[in-house]
């Protein structure tokens, strides 16, 4: 059953891409930005998850993937315009279903109301649609909109799609080959047409030869069924569906009656998607009615110009739409369809991601496990240590510098630098795989808190390593939550402060000096200081006469257990929302920064590095051991005056700097590399920046310089360690320890008499 | 090779004999990678005394322990004979600081007298079996058990 399982792996990665496709798509029509190939490839994304689920029997999904794709079939055909009310139908329809998706993933309970009143909702325009005509079904829109709770006019879809009395078909139904040979079974196909009704079958053996002239994998029978039932000839159509490309199949309606129009619809519907999955054949042609403007005509033309086969168009669940955008012609495709520019991530990257019109050919991109990419980024991390220690060695054996050794050994140093940054892009992927998630975390916040929010989002296909971008993940969602239940105002009080009553959420990435840049920006409330500071000192995080700068006073809200709403809400506000996105940050080497003007709006900033796989560290050392400090916790440098130090107690000391007092941290002692405390006076001092938000005065002997390091585990085999957070090696081949300044810090703290980090220096 | 084992009847096997001190011991040569010389080793903090610290094995960070203080004997003094042994336990890698490898001896299962009651509490902890080889007396060491407590069950 491995075998079974990888394939469900693989359809829902695919039902991955084909959500985010939907989401894309919706919002694409949402902005008023999208065409009809937009529609298409919704209607598309929406049509292969039912497929594939139907594969795995997954009865809710494929019932709910029915009706929604029947919804956008309505919006395809014209007949449903795309109100604001019928897109916020379709974008809760997307989340119900990615909702449905995972459900049926992890195998847990999905939320049955949600599916319930969504398929409502659905059904409400199929009905609306199906009963008046497109232009009167628009105004009856308006009004049904507004609740959900109407009264559904029919409540079965086989109702709708079905007349009611018996239809009778006469089947023909004659399998090829390759319908056997793609695991399909003509004998299940058969009694789920028979389920359908009752009827007769006839197999018809005609054709089988002798048994010496037998081809074991011939396909020689076929079968006529003569169907009573109630069901349209789309139901039937729909389960040879998927083996429309491996067997002749003929419906032939014995009643000759009239068909409803909602019949037609379905078969029209059918139609097309065969039309669609069915090669080249396909056109404008098939689509019967001529004010759908979808552009198969082009589709057509991409196809008849690729000299490939089609062979993976009989696999409508997963194939087929890919392969067909895959042949839309780039240029035709209008330019300004994205609402959102690709900026600073690498161009290739950009096109690969902009799926709909450049789509690269399927074989630019392979699937690679994981593991050999780290593999292989570990051995080019021992290449380039290697090549340090060669080129260390070369000169130290007094080489001249001109000669062709040394000269050699600094191309070898570029080529190594290439190798490596190359080998990190592998890893890179756009932070639009985080981003997505976004629309529907606005889209749910608002819903709950009664605000209107719109958000925009730049340079989604900036790159960045996979690591990170999995652990941008949850601070970047508690972070837009906060910017809208206490950043964003409500409706009423945006309007009385003169501001348009939805807001405007941004979120953007950019690459800057080698790092990367997410900010989110609000045009909130902004914070009102006087009340934060209030608060601090209430909850006793600051002395009440504590002297902070507007700035100090900002990063206040990253301190444990600060929350300035009064009344927790639902969403945040529990008090451990900022410290924890602030924590999450630093463990990622990262930082966060605000500016904000009150009534204006905050801005947040996020800085990290593009991969965790190296870090760029201050090597310092203390006594005989060399140890890497991570520069993104450096604040600053200093060679102490004698007068700045005070002694405490015990060896404990303490320094001045800018009037307010900072414990020092014996990093020798405190990691047990001695036990007689140095002295400050002959070190250095690194200001580091710690969990708690406050400086610290880390004491070390010299500081030996800034390098780029390449990080390795303790704990593959030996452990964690109390202070260390990995090591790595240094030029000379020697072991570094890379210092975990937030554990150094705190352990700090516990020995050491409890003191304020915002206490005022007494003179 | 393992079958050439399993098909003799009196099963040999293979260890490597080494030095700490003026005693001799051996571990199964399957359970060592592979013999370093001495290089020192950058110390880990906050570590028993007997972790010398981790060493840069092509690549791959080496916790190192100083086999000496480990048995309960005095610690390895480096000398240009010392090496160092890597061992794969479980999974995890480690290097055994020693004074000097001797060689490498094949004995039978008739060879090897189980429970010894010599050497120290401390080192009769490690020490699986005693043998007598020509004048010499080796203790055969397990290599399970001489990694650091609380990370003996990690392998």
């Amino acid at each position: 059953m491995t075998g079974m399982e990888e394939i469900r792996q693989t359809f829902f990665e695919e039902c991955a891409e084909q959500l985010d496709e939907l989401e894309t798509g919706l919002l694409a029509i949402q902005d008023g930005s999208a065409d009809s190939e937009t529609v298409n490839a919704v209607f598309r994304a929406v049509h292969s998850v039912k497929g594939g689920a139907g594969a795995f029997n997954l009865d809710t999904l494929v019932g709910f993937a029915h009706t929604f794709e029947s919804v956008l079939d309505l919006v395809r055909s014209d007949r449903l315009e795309t109100s604001e009310q019928v897109v916020s139908v379709l974008l809760r329809s997307s989340d119900v279903l990615a909702d449905l998706v995972t459900a049926a993933r992890d195998e847990t309970a999905h939320n049955a109301a949600a599916v319930a009143e969504v398929s409502m909702a659905l059904e409400a325009l199929l009905g609306d649609t199906s009963s008046g005509s497109g232009s009167s079904a628009e105004d009856e829109l308006d009004g049904l909109m507004g609740d959900f709770g109407f009264e559904p006019v029919q409540v079965s879809l086989d109702d709708l799609i079905g007349p009611q009395g018996d239809n009778r078909f006469r089947i023909l139904f004659k399998p090829n080959r390759d319908l056997y040979a793609r695991a399909n079974e003509s004998m299940v196909l058969i009694r789920e047409v028979l389920s359908l009704g009752s009827g007769e079958v006839v197999c018809d053996m005609s054709r089988l030869p002798d048994l010496d002239a037998l081809d074991s994998e011939e396909a020689y029978l076929s079968w006529g069924i003569t169907l009573e039932t109630n069901a349209s000839r789309g139901a039937i159509e729909e389960i040879f569906e998927f083996v429309d490309e491996e067997c002749e199949l003929t419906i032939e309606d014995l009643n000759e009656t009239e068909d409803e129009p909602a019949s037609e619809d379905v078969d029209r519907e059918v139609s097309e998607l065969l039309a669609m999955l069915s090669a080249g054949a396909s056109d404008g042609s098939n689509s019967d009615d001529d004010e759908t403007d979808f552009d198969f005509a082009s589709v057509g033309m991409g196809i008849e110009t690729d000299p490939e086969p089609e062979e993976d168009f009989d696999e409508p669940g997963f194939a087929a739409p890919a392969a067909i955008e895959t042949k839309h012609e780039p240029v035709a495709a209008p330019a300004a369809r994205k609402p959102v520019e690709a900026e600073a991530g690498p161009k290739d990257a950009g096109e690969a991601g902009d799926d709909k019109k450049a789509g690269a050919p399927p074989s630019t991109t392979i699937r690679v496990d994981l593991e050999r990419v780290d593999r292989l980024i570990d051995l080019v991390g021992e290449l380039v240590i290697h090549q340090v220690m060669l080129s260390q060695s070369a000169q130290k054996a007094g080489i001249n510098s001109s000669s062709e050794v040394i000269l050699g050994f600094e191309d070898l140093e570029m080529l190594t630098r290439q190798i490596q940054d190359s080998v990190m892009a592998i890893r890179a992927q756009a932070v639009k795989s985080v981003f997505q998630k976004l629309p529907r975390l606005v889209r749910e916040v608002c819903a709950a808190t009664g605000k209107d929010v719109r958000l925009t989002t730049e340079g989604e296909y900036t790159e960045v390593d996979k690591t990170v971008i999995e652990r941008l993940s949850d601070p970047l969602t508690h972070m837009i939550r906060n910017a809208i239940d206490h950043g964003i105002e409500s409706p009423e009080d945006r309007i009385k402060a003169g501001k348009p009553p939805v807001g405007n959420i941004c979120v953007s990435a950019a690459h800057r000096s080698g790092r990367i840049v997410i900010e989110i920006s609000d045009d909130g409330a902004g914070i009102d200081r006087q009340r934060v500071r209030a608060i601090a000192v209430n909850k006793g995080l600051i002395p009440a006469g504590a002297n902070l700068s507007d700035d100090e006073i900002d990063n206040l809200i990253f301190l444990p257990g600060f929350s300035t709403r009064e009344k927790a809400s639902e969403l945040s506000g529990r008090g451990v929302g900022m410290d924890v996105v602030k924590r999450s940050i630093q463990a990622l080497g990262g930082r966060v920064s605000i500016s904000s003007q009150l009534g204006k709006g905050s801005t947040f900033v996020l800085s990290l590095p593009l991969t965790l796989a190296v870090l760029d560290g201050m090597i310092v050392s203390t006594g005989d051991n060399t140890l890497v400090l991570p520069l993104t916790a450096v604040l600053e440098t200093l060679k102490p005056n004698s007068g700045d130090i005070r002694e405490v107690l015990d060896g404990a000391s303490v320094i001045r700097v800018r009037e307010r007092f900072i414990p020092v941290i014996d990093v020798a002692r405190q990691l047990g590399f001695t036990t007689t405390p140095s002295d400050a006076r002959e070190g250095v001092i690194v200001l580091v920046e710690s969990e708690t938000g406050a400086g610290q005065a880390l004491l070390f002997d010299a500081i030996q310089g800034q390098r780029q390091v390449v990080i390795k585990s303790l704990e593959a085999n030996y452990g964690r360690i109390e202070g260390v957070s990995a090591a790595t090696i240094l030029g000379d081949g020697r072991v570094a320890l890379i210092l975990d300044v937030d554990a150094l810090t705190t352990s700090n703290r516990l020995d050491a008499p409890s003191y304020n980090p915002f206490s005022v220096a007494a003179e | 090779m393992n079958d050439h084992a399993q098909n003799d009847s009196h099963f040999k096997r293979e260890l490597i004999a080494f030095r700490i001190a003026d005693q001799e011991f051996c571990v199964d040569i399957k359970s060592v990678r592979e013999i370093r010389g001495y290089v020192p080793a950058t110390p880990l903090p906050k570590t028993p005394s007997y972790v010398a610290g981790v060493i840069n094995l092509r690549g791959t960070v080496l916790p190192v322990m100083d086999l000496g203080l480990r048995m309960g004997l005095k610690a390895i003094t480096p000398t240009p004979r010392s090496v160092i042994m890597v061992v794969k336990i479980g999974s995890q890698l480690f290097g055994l600081l020693v004074d000097a490898v001797s060689d490498i001896v094949s004995v039978t299962e008739e060879d090897i007298q189980v429970n010894p009651d010599v050497t120290n509490d401390r080192s009769r902890s490690f020490v699986s079996g005693l043998m007598a080889l020509d004048q010499r007396m080796i203790a055969i060491i397990e290599a399970s058990s001489i990694l650091p407590e609380g990370l003996a069950e990690a392998a």
